[in-house]
């Protein structure tokens, strides 16, 4: 995992004022793969938090720091388990869980350092990513998963349906989610997650520890 | 090499007195203390834009003007001053010669406090340590009226003393930047300090550190513990891009008395190098740095140091640096992580050694100047 993981960069501010959202004013907030620090700014600028980050990619490090950030090179799989208990109110990982490689465990770090996670990843259950592997054979290229398969660092691709699977299998209690289409609206299929899966290309999520 | 070196030279350097007694790890009480600073700057009505800079093993207060005794630029100019990285125009700061040095701070050549005028400590110096070193500052930044330093920062030891700052004055320190550094020396590190004191026990002129009597410096000693020292704060591509196999003077080797480029750079380090610096002064801040270990002061776990710390923390790396490598900051990060403080951490890319934090890194500026930018707006200093 050494390249950054951008998915869809052109709904960046979309993703940012989503997540943004969902976090308390004046929590305690780590972002994990917290790329060139624009959500951490938001977060500090807007709701006042006093957010941190966590990034593999030195040259984003450098300039977080350079920005003022508190910005520190490391990656999911690894530092994680270096942080106290609960020392987060809300630890968000944008983006990149498919990229990880014990999402399990990354998941599982997260609920311990954190009360709350927050997690986005793109959904490998819509329905061209399924229709272009049934038809063609071969493995699909979207808008969000756009590179070949020998390429990509998604090694841990999932569809909705699998997270929430996982989340169950873990105990952990999904306090909010919702599907986000390719335009970056919030999809309509909120009540129904079989729909949601089919049309979502991004999903996010909101967990805490039962 | 030219030995005809002669006993350093006398400035007055600009330094506060202290007479109340600075109890030493060691046990020893100094009755009196000498710390000779320098600060560039204006400190701004609340106090609050204090930077103090800790020098390095060889360094001292000049950071950024003409050294008195060599004539060269200070040795932190591309960082210090006006416009720089550590803004002169914005902040105070201040860099005081460290305890046991030879810039006008007590050390090895000041006069006992417990024997007859004109005596002088020597090799009965007592043994140091980084922390009593930062206690020392710590009275000078009291004399200076700052209740809070905005910050502090150095390289190499001065990494160690701004590590050791934090652990011992958590509420005192509002940012601490810790470059090229460790929470330790290693066992690597101790050795190579050794073989600079053996060199200097080794030469005759240093007379069992009595060497002034005689009006003598142990000056081939000190010069070859200088160059050996020299050897481990560069890296492998930086003396092959500097050197190479060059010959001084003659295009192909021809056997008889040739000199390697990369030799007489050495050799010049090392008798330039005796001309400012008191081999006595040498042996008493690399034992400093040889017992310093923040790991073991905290029962092995460094976290334990920065417990609850409100300080904000960077850490800076560079890559070819193998005298204090990348891995030594990335775990004095963590153990900030597991100490729940607020860390950055940073390996800038270089291939010029250990040397990198004193030269122009750019990357190394701009990181350490947002930073600091970053932590006046969180401190509320007036931009």
């Amino acid at each position: 995992m050494n390249a950054p993981v951008r998915f869809v960069a052109k709904n960046m501010r979309l993703d940012l004022r989503l997540i943004a959202g969902m976090v308390a004013p004046g929590a305690r907030v780590l972002d994990i793969g917290s790329g060139d620090g624009s959500l951490i700014d938001h977060l500090y600028r807007t709701h006042g938090c006093d957010a941190r980050g966590i990034e593999i990619d030195m040259a984003e490090v450098t300039r977080s720091v350079a920005h003022g950030l508190p910005v520190m090179h490391g990656d999911a799989d690894s530092d994680l388990a270096q942080y106290p208990d609960d020392a987060f109110d809300y630890v968000i990982l944008s983006r990149t869980l498919q990229a990880v490689e014990r999402p399990r465990e990354v998941l599982r770090q997260m609920l311990r350092i954190g009360r709350h996670a927050i997690v986005s990843f793109p959904n490998f259950g819509h329905w061209q990513v399924r229709w272009q592997l049934l038809w063609s054979g071969r493995m699909p290229m979207t808008s969000v998963w756009a590179r070949p398969w020998h390429e990509t660092p998604n090694i841990h691709p999932c569809t909705i349906r699998d997270f929430v699977q996982l989340c169950a299998d873990e105990g952990y209690v999904i306090e909010r989610w919702l599907a986000v289409d390719e335009a970056g609206q919030r999809a309509p299929w909120r009540r129904f997650m079989g729909m949601a899966n089919l049309f979502g290309e991004q999903a996010l999520f909101q967990l805490r520890k039962r | 090499m030219d030995q005809s070196a002669s006993p350093l030279a006398t400035v007055v350097h600009q330094h506060a007195v202290f007479t109340d007694g600075l109890l030493l790890d060691c046990g020893v009480v100094l009755a009196r203390l000498e710390v000779a600073y320098r600060t560039y700057g204006r400190l701004n009505a609340a106090r609050s834009n204090a930077i103090l800079v800790c020098h390095a093993l060889t360094g001292d207060q000049y950071v950024a003007e003409p050294h008195p005794v060599t004539g060269k630029p200070g040795w932190w100019e591309a960082v210090v001053g006006p416009g720089r990285p550590i803004d002169t125009d914005r902040y105070f700061v201040i860099c005081a010669n460290v305890l046991g040095g030879c810039m006008g701070s007590t050390g090895p050549r000041s006069q006992r406090d417990d024997a007859p005028d004109g005596v002088l400590w020597g090799i009965d110096f007592p043994p140091v340590t980084i922390r009593d070193m930062v206690r020392a500052q710590k009275r000078l930044v009291e004399h200076l009226g700052i209740e809070r330093l905005f910050a502090v920062v150095g390289g190499s030891m001065g990494g160690m003393q701004v590590l050791q700052w934090a652990a011992t004055y958590p509420g005192h320190v509002f940012a601490a930047v810790p470059v090229a550094t460790a929470a330790y020396h290693s066992a690597q590190n101790i050795a190579f300090n050794e073989v600079g004191r053996q060199a200097i026990f080794a030469d005759p002129d240093w007379e069992s550190g009595r060497y002034w009597d005689s009006g003598k410096i142990p000056a081939r000693g000190l010069a070859v513990a200088r160059m050996v020292a020299h050897i481990t704060y560069l890296s492998e591509q930086a003396l092959t891009r500097k050197f190479g196999r060059r010959l001084r003077g003659g295009a192909s080797l021809s056997m008889f008395g040739d000199m390697f480029e990369v030799e007489s750079y050495l050799q010049h380090q090392g008798s330039t190098f005796v001309n400012r610096f008191d081999a006595n002064s040498y042996l008493t801040i690399t034992r400093a740095m040889d017992y310093f270990d923040l790991v073991a002061d905290s029962q092995g776990d460094l976290s334990a140091a920065f417990r609850d710390t409100p300080t904000r923390f960077c850490l800076i790396s560079f890559t070819s640096d193998w005298l204090f490598p990348t891995a030594e900051s990335r775990a004095v990060a963590r153990a900030l992580n597991r100490a729940a403080a607020n860390v950055s951490f940073v390996e800038i890319a270089s291939d010029k050694g250990h040397d990198a934090f004193l030269l122009d890194e750019p990357d190394f500026h701009r990181t350490l100047a947002g930073f600091l930018a970053g932590c006046a707006e969180h401190a509320g200093l007036p931009a």
